[in-house]
């Protein structure tokens, strides 16, 4: 009886305390941060800059980086909701990666690309597996998701 | 920009930021030797700045984007307080290693002004 007093004591003074965010995840949702900060400005510059030299290759890099956005934000926010968000957002990034990363290397003619520098002017966040970006969105999505698979949020009833 | 500056920024950037890296990873709080680094990242970023803006009357142009270099220079400028307000906030080792990660982000994004200034356009 006194055991279980203890533990219930324990796990209320635990619970608000540990979040999903906590320890390694916040380096994670910091990294996240700025990957969705470097693919928004320069997605925006691009778009406004040039658009039409690469509609599509620009618009799907501004998709990725509303899509950094909110998996930024449901890294950062507990939940079992934003915990599905998360999900489904690294998901899209791991295919975006793999997808655009393999079809700017194959045939960038598709994405409207006539250069595959991944440093320049018609460099998005995923081309060539983000290169550009130090391999990070590929890296990034495969750590989320170990880290989402080690931190599933506790039911709601029996948290902690 | 001036080349050698530039080159002497992202030279002390990395080192702060790996310095962080291996205070954190060992353990340490944040503290005066990883906020100083953190805090010369900044000052030369501020110095940069200063440059960008002074270059011009001088005849030192950009090869590349201007635009485009501010918009990096000035999410540089940003970077290194967001992190520094961070580690005051939240005392923990993993704000360290965060100011470390922050550090190596201001040196990429600095080498990338560096290439938009003198290399992406010449």
């Amino acid at each position: 009886m006194a055991m279980h007093a203890q533990n219930t004591i324990a796990a209320k003074q635990v619970t608000p305390k540990v979040p999903r965010v906590s320890g390694v995840g916040r380096l994670l949702i910091v990294v996240y941060g700025i990957l969705a900060l470097a693919a928004t400005g320069r997605s925006v510059f691009q778009i406004i800059d040039r658009f039409r030299e690469a509609p599509i290759a620009f618009t799907l890099s501004a998709v990725a980086a509303v899509v950094y956005i909110v998996a930024t934000v449901a890294l950062a926010v507990p939940g079992v909701a934003w915990y599905r968000v998360a999900w489904v957002t690294i998901s899209f990034e791991l295919a975006g990666v793999l997808i655009v990363g393999t079809v700017s290397l194959l045939a960038p003619a598709v994405l409207g690309l006539t250069s595959i520098d991944p440093f320049g002017r018609q460099a998005t966040v995923w081309s060539v597996y983000g290169m550009g970006y130090l391999l990070v969105p590929l890296v990034l999505p495969v750590l989320g998701m170990l880290w989402l698979v080690r931190h599933r949020p506790a039911p709601a009833a029996s948290a902690a | 920009m001036i080349e050698w500056f530039t080159t002497v920024q992202i030279v002390v950037a990395c080192a702060a930021g790996l310095l962080c890296l291996v205070l954190g990873l060992a353990g340490r709080l944040p503290g005066d030797v990883s906020m100083g680094a953190v805090a010369v990242v900044e000052l030369l970023l501020i110095a940069q700045l200063v440059v960008a803006i002074v270059a011009a009357p001088f005849g030192n142009q950009p090869t590349g984007s201007l635009a485009e270099f501010y918009i990096y220079l000035i999410s540089a400028v940003i970077l290194p307080v967001a992190g520094g307000f961070w580690a005051l906030i939240e005392h923990s080792r993993w704000s360290t290693v965060i100011l470390g990660v922050v550090c190596l982000a201001v040196a990429v994004m600095l080498y990338r002004m560096s290439q938009i200034w003198f290399i992406q356009g010449a």
